[in-house]
């Protein structure tokens, strides 16, 4: 039962590790041998099966940090993905119950384009981008990821969102068969999130299909995520199935769960702590000093000028 | 059993959480694949704090076991759970010290001061290190009637500890609300038996 999902290509695939990981591997060991502490070795046991190399891909570089990329089995292990449990490793050990395709998501609101989408339609007639972006986690860790994706820009003109769109809702999938960890009402579900428009059209704003040249594995989202480096984590909302175009802010879910700790903008911002621990620095996964926190994760000269006269200490 | 054997079997079982950690710590420094996560650090912080935890419940525990159902020998064990419970806070200190923070002092004592929730445990460690160092028989000789009413100091370090627990955890606090739960049924229970009024009953 709990393997009906796994076809066995699956588990052909897990014995693969792609050489250009291989060698990243290596030169982390190497990296943390050096540090002469050894408590920086990745901590995972789960068996991973890979996912689909993705076709077509192209690197211009423009946006992309050129940090030690964290490797795939961080970025697949340790993840915060409640719709499958609280534990970091819960996500990459319960998964595999999601179904990425088919996959429809739902577009509407004040849109000349409404209408359920389905996932390759959505994507197919644009080009897919590598993008290399430090992820920080409001948690105080953070990854350098490199996704695949397109522009959320680029999908929001196909669709054309009226003047009345200020904001864009994306919602997650609700269903607890293929999410288990829905059966507990730790988060109101579905799972939600926003942008202002602004946000949403900067060249930035990236909605994920994939990573490390591959599709996206359950655990970080599949079939479709939201990646905006220059907010905490959360704001990544996974396996979107709905994009709507709204007038007023919309109600994400952690603000909705402790408004105090956690806002709708979530920029990262080493001057505003969070109540209970201090984000002016953070631990890179895979280091053991923790390093300064970057002003707006150090992407300042792409979004700043959104944010100019805006009190970041209220609008956190 | 005779009682040093079953002193021997309770200090295994107590000493077998720092056991796994160690292994797989060594496991993590050999590059092998461990259940520390991709994060260590965090993961030991939280596997120390909650052994804390439970060791001070289950110190908590001897005296309404014993008074419920008479197994007297229960506080033969007492001492050596209470300092397991001090050595796990140790161990979730150190971590804290030197693992998350290397020694920065000045951030250190800063997030004491600034947290509400490392300002509980912090309060929690400091109030459990004299109950561990007049555990010895010399100081219960000197403290007479005094060590008693010390060592109920224990009562509020568990009421810090699990309110600790409870602001350390992001939205799941199932685990808290266990332990939030035990602490109110032991601690209610020494309410509920209370000497005085179990005479005024009669």
């Amino acid at each position: 039962m709990l393997f009906r999902f796994l076809k066995s290509s699956d588990v052909k695939s897990s014995e693969i590790t792609p050489e250009n990981i291989y060698h990243n591997r290596r030169e982390f060991i190497q990296a943390s041998a050096l540090l002469g502490i050894g408590a920086v070795a990745l901590g995972l046991n789960i068996p991973q099966a890979r996912a689909d190399v993705l076709a077509n891909i192209t690197r211009s570089g423009t946006y992309d940090t050129d940090e030690k990329q964290t490797p795939y089995r961080a970025v697949t292990g340790y993840n915060n993905f409640y719709e499958f449990g609280t534990g970091k490793d819960d996500p990459a050990r319960n998964a595999h119950t999601l179904r990425p395709r088919p996959w429809t998501v739902k577009v509407d609101g004040h849109v000349e384009n409404p209408g359920d989408y389905d996932i390759d339609d959505l994507i197919r007639p644009h080009t897919l981008q590598e993008r290399i972006y430090r992820m920080r986690c409001v948690e105080a860790w953070s990854m350098v990821i490199p996704w695949v994706g397109i522009p959320l820009a680029d999908i929001i003109n196909r669709l054309g969102p009226t003047s009345k769109a200020k904001y864009i809702l994306f919602e997650t999938l609700v269903d607890r068969k293929q999410m288990p960890g829905q059966s507990r009402r730790v988060i109101k579900w579905p799972y939600a999130e926003g942008l202002r428009m602004d946000e949403a059209m900067n060249p930035l704003t990236l909605m994920a299909v994939g990573l490390y040249g591959e599709t996206l594995p359950n655990q970080n989202g599949a079939p479709l995520r939201l990646v905006v480096p220059w907010k905490y984590g959360f704001k990544g909302i996974k396996s979107i199935v709905r994009i709507s175009f709204v007038k007023n802010r919309p109600r994400n879910s952690w603000k909705r769960l402790a408004p105090k700790e956690y806002g709708f903008f979530a920029n990262v911002n080493p001057d505003v702590d969070h109540p209970r621990w201090t984000q002016a620095n953070e631990r890179r996964i895979g280091e053991f000093r923790r390093r300064d926190t970057l002003m707006f994760n150090g992407y300042g000269e792409e979004v700043a000028h959104m944010y100019s006269g805006m009190n970041l200490k209220k609008y956190f | 059993m005779p009682l040093p054997y079953l002193k021997a079997v309770v200090h295994f079982l107590a000493l077998l959480p720092a056991a796994w950690l160690m292994w797989q710590g060594w496991l993590l420094i050999d590059f092998q694949d461990n259940q520390l996560t991709a994060n260590p650090i965090k993961y030991i912080h939280a596997f120390t704090g909650d052994w804390t935890i439970r060791f001070i419940l289950l110190g908590l525990a001897i005296t309404p076991l014993r008074r419920i159902f008479g197994w007297n020998i229960l506080i033969k064990f007492r001492r050596m759970i209470g300092l397991y419970a001090f050595s796990y806070v140790v161990l979730h200190l150190l971590n804290f010290i030197v693992l998350d923070y290397y020694f920065d002092w000045p951030t250190i004592l800063k997030e004491i001061i600034k947290r509400p929730a490392i300002t509980f445990g912090m309060t929690a460690i400091i109030l459990l290190t004299p109950l561990a160092v007049t555990s010895t028989r010399g100081w219960i000789r000197r403290l007479g009637g005094k060590w008693g009413k010390l060592h109920k100091l224990i009562y509020l370090i568990g009421i810090l500890a699990v309110i600790h627990n409870f602001m350390m955890v992001k939205a799941d606090i199932f685990q808290p609300l266990i332990h939030g739960i035990i602490l109110a049924g032991l601690l209610g229970y020494r309410l509920y038996d209370k000497p005085v009024w179990k005479m005024r009953r009669t």
